[in-house]
C-alpha cells in the first residue's frame, strides 16, 4: 500500500486513537469539483478484527460528533457520544466486534478540514476547503477501511448526519455493507433542516470574529456566533415535551422576574450553556461546512430521483429506526426509506421507538432502543456466521 | 390470539412456539419450501418463526404495535411497523410469492382493498379468519339477544378490534368478486377437526369456527 504514515492498527488493544494519512498521489476528489490531498483521517478502534475480517462495525457520528464513540473523550473529558451502545455488553459490544468510528472530513477533531493547512498556501483553508458532502464523508471512509484491510463491513450504524452516511454507504457500496442501522435519519434533507442550518451559518457568518472565515490567520475566534448557532440547533435536537418537562418556566436562581436581559428562565441558562461548551471543542467553519453537507444530501438525487434505485437489488440487511418525538427527522421520513426499501424487496425492519426525548434520542438510554439494535445485530450475526466471542463460526 | 390487530387492542399472552395456533400450522403447511413470503398483522413473529424452521422462507412481517415489531426484530425477523390499511400500497406488484392475513381481516377499515392489495403483491395469499357463521355465534345472538362473545371471538362490542366481521359465505363472495379463486380451504370445528373438505358450503359456514383458505390471484378455474 502507497499509504501512510503508520502501521496497521494493533486490533488487540482496547482503545486505539489513530490518525492516517493518505499522501498526496491519493487525493479525496469531491462531489463539488474539489481535490482533497494530503488526506489525514482520524480515527478510533475498540475490539478486536477477527481472522476472517468479518466482525467489522463503522459507526458514523453526527453533524457535531466525532470517532470518540465511547470510553472518555480526550478533548471534553465527557463519556463517547454513544457511550449508552457501545461498550463490553452492550448492542455494539467490543468484546464481540471490531468498532471503528473515524471522524468526518470537514471536520475538526484530526480529520481533514477547514482548519488544516492548504497545503498550497501553507495557511489554514478557511473557506476555501471544498464544501464536501455526505458521500465524500463516505468515500474518505471507504478510504479508511480499505486501509484497515476490511472488505465487508458487518454492520454501519449511526443517527442523524451519521444515518445519512449509513444510506450513503449501502447505496454506493452494496456489497461492503452486509447490514445497515440508518437512525433517526432522512434519505434528503428537508427545506426546514435547510432552513435551520442557514440560521445557524448565518449566525456565525455575523460574528465581526468570523473575519470571511480567515479568523484562525488573525487570531481569532467568531465564538458568540458559533454559541447562537448552538443554541438554536440544540432546539431542534429536542422535544417540546422534554423541554417542558426539564424547565418549563422555572427561573434560574432567582425568585422573581429581574425585567432585564439576564439569563431569567432556566431554558435560558441552559442553552447558553450548551452554546458556551460547544465553542470549546468546536470550529466555526467546520460547522458550516458539516451542516452544508447535510444539506445537499438528497440520495434520490443520484438514483434519477427514485429513492428505490439507490437500493435496487440489495441484499443488505437493513434495521430503519425513528423515534416519535424526534421533529427533526420524523418517522415520516424513515418511513420514505422504508417505502424504497420494500420496493426493492430488501431485508429491512422497522421500529419507530416511543420517546419524548425528540431527536437526541438516539444518542440516549432508550431501553427499547437498545433491545432492538441488540435483537437486530445478534441475527445479523448468526446470519454472518459471526460467534459471541466474535470469531467467525 | 397472538396477533394484535389494533394498536389499543389488550394484551394477550403469546403461545409458545412449540404449540402454534391451529391456524397457523394450517397456513404453514400451505407455503411452499423457500417461498417469499409477506406476513401482515404478524404480531410477535410466531408465524414467520414457524415458516423459516419449518419451510425455510424467506419472511417479511408488518406489524401495527410497537411491542410486536420490537418483539420480532428482537428475535432477528424482518418486521416493518405499519398498518394493512394504509401501507399495503406501497409494495410492489408481485414481490412475494404469499401474502398472510391471519386472524386480522376482521379489524381492517377496508377488508374488500386489503385483499385486493394482498393478491397484487403477491400471486398467491393466505387468509384465516373467525367465522361469525359459527352456530354458537348465531346462537348467542338470537337466543341471549345480545353481541357474542365466543372462544375466537373473545371481545365485548365496545372494546373489540374486529370491526369488519364476516361469514365463509360472504368471504367466499368477496373472492369472487376479486376474481381470485379459492386453491383450498379448510375450516374447523371448536375442537379443531378440520370439516371435510367435500361438505357442503352450509355445512362449513354452520359448523366451522374458523378458516384458511389459500386464494390464487386471477382466472377462475375453468
Amino acid at each position: 500500500m502507497s499509504v501512510l504514515s503508520e502501521a496497521r492498527p494493533a486490533c488487540s488493544e482496547g482503545f486505539a486513537p489513530k490518525t492516517v494519512v493518505f499522501p498526496p498521489d491519493r487525493p479525496l476528489l469531491t462531489d463539488g469539483g474539489g481535490r482533497i490531498a494530503p488526506l489525514a483521517i482520524a480515527y478510533e478502534t475498540r475490539g478486536t478484527l477477527n481472522a476472517a475480517c468479518s466482525n467489522a462495525i463503522l459507526l458514523c457520528h453526527a453533524l457535531t460528533g466525532d470517532q470518540y464513540a465511547a470510553g472518555v473523550n480526550p478533548v471534553t473529558g465527557k463519556p463517547g457520544w454513544w457511550e449508552a451502545m457501545v461498550g463490553p455488553g452492550k448492542p455494539f459490544d467490543t468484546d464481540r466486534y471490531f468498532l471503528i468510528c473515524s471522524n468526518v472530513v470537514g471536520g475538526c477533531m484530526g480529520t481533514t478540514g477547514p482548519a488544516s493547512i492548504n497545503p498550497t498556501t501553507g495557511k489554514p483553508y478557511g473557506v476555501d476547503f471544498p464544501v464536501v458532502t455526505i458521500r465524500d464523508m463516505v468515500r474518505a471512509q471507504a478510504m479508511l477501511i480499505d486501509h484497515l484491510g476490511v472488505e465487508t463491513l458487518f454492520c454501519v450504524a449511526g443517527g442523524s448526519m451519521g444515518g445519512m452516511q449509513v444510506l450513503q454507504w449501502a447505496a454506493s457500496y452494496p456489497e461492503r455493507v452486509f447490514s445497515a442501522m440508518p437512525i433517526a435519519t432522512a434519505a434528503k434533507h428537508s427545506a426546514q433542516n435547510i432552513a435551520f442550518h442557514e440560521v445557524g451559518r448565518q449566525a456565525v457568518m455575523a460574528d465581526p470574529d468570523w473575519r470571511s472565515g480567515r479568523y484562525q490567520e488573525q487570531g481569532v475566534r467568531p465564538e458568540k456566533g458559533l454559541a447562537v448557532a448552538r443554541m438554536s440547533a440544540h432546539i431542534t435536537y429536542l422535544s417540546e415535551a422534554a423541554l417542558q418537562r426539564k424547565f418549563g418556566r422555572k427561573l434560574q436562581d432567582r425568585s422573581a422576574p429581574t425585567f432585564s436581559f439576564d439569563a431569567d428562565f432556566q431554558v435560558e441558562n441552559y442553552l447558553r450553556y450548551q452554546g458556551l461548551a460547544f465553542v470549546e471543542r468546536f470550529d466555526a467553519n467546520s460547522y458550516l461546512f458539516v451542516t452544508r453537507a447535510c444539506d445537499y444530501f438528497d440520495l434520490a438525487a443520484d438514483y434519477g430521483g427514485s429513492l428505490a434505485m439507490a437500493f435496487k437489488d440489495t441484499k443488505t440487511r437493513f434495521c430503519v429506526v425513528s423515534f416519535t418525538s424526534d421533529w427533526l427527522y420524523p418517522t415520516s421520513d424513515s418511513r420514505a426509506i422504508v417505502h424504497a426499501l420494500n420496493a426493492g424487496g430488501a431485508s429491512v425492519s422497522f421500529v419507530e421507538i416511543e420517546s419524548d426525548k425528540g431527536h437526541d434520542a438516539f444518542l440516549l438510554h432508550e431501553p427499547m432502543f437498545i433491545a432492538t439494535t441488540r435483537g437486530f445485530l445478534d441475527s445479523a450475526a448468526n446470519a454472518r456466521g459471526l460467534a459471541p466471542d466474535g470469531t467467525s463460526k | 390470539m397472538t396477533v394484535t390487530p389494533a394498536a389499543d387492542a389488550p394484551e394477550r399472552p403469546a403461545q409458545p412456539l412449540e404449540q402454534p395456533r391451529l391456524d397457523l400450522a394450517v397456513i404453514a403447511e400451505m407455503v411452499a419450501h423457500g417461498a417469499r413470503v409477506l406476513d401482515v398483522g404478524c404480531g410477535d413473529g410466531a408465524l414467520l418463526q414457524l415458516l423459516a424452521q419449518k419451510k425455510g422462507v424467506d419472511g417479511r412481517g408488518v406489524e401495527l404495535s410497537q411491542r410486536g415489531v420490537n418483539e420480532c426484530v428482537a428475535k432477528g425477523l424482518s418486521v416493518i411497523q405499519g398498518d394493512a390499511d394504509t401501507d399495503l400500497s406501497d409494495y410492489p406488484d408481485d414481490g412475494f410469492d404469499y401474502v398472510i392475513l391471519s386472524q386480522t381481516l376482521q379489524a381492517t377499515r377496508r377488508p374488500r382493498a386489503a385483499l385486493a392489495n394482498m393478491l397484487r403483491i403477491g400471486r398467491r395469499a393466505i387468509i384465516s379468519f373467525p367465522n361469525f357463521g359459527y352456530w354458537r355465534v348465531r346462537a348467542q345472538l338470537a337466543f341471549s339477544g345480545r353481541m357474542p362473545v365466543t372462544g375466537r371471538l373473545d371481545y365485548h362490542w365496545h372494546d373489540t378490534p374486529n370491526i369488519h366481521l364476516c361469514t365463509i359465505r360472504d368471504f367466499v363472495e368477496i373472492v369472487d368478486e376479486l376474481g381470485a379463486h379459492i386453491e383450498r380451504g379448510v375450516a374447523f370445528d371448536r375442537a379443531g377437526a378440520p370439516i371435510r373438505f367435500s361438505a357442503p358450503w352450509w355445512v362449513w359456514n354452520l359448523f366451522g369456527e374458523q378458516a384458511v383458505f389459500l386464494l390464487e390471484r386471477g382466472g377462475r378455474r375453468p
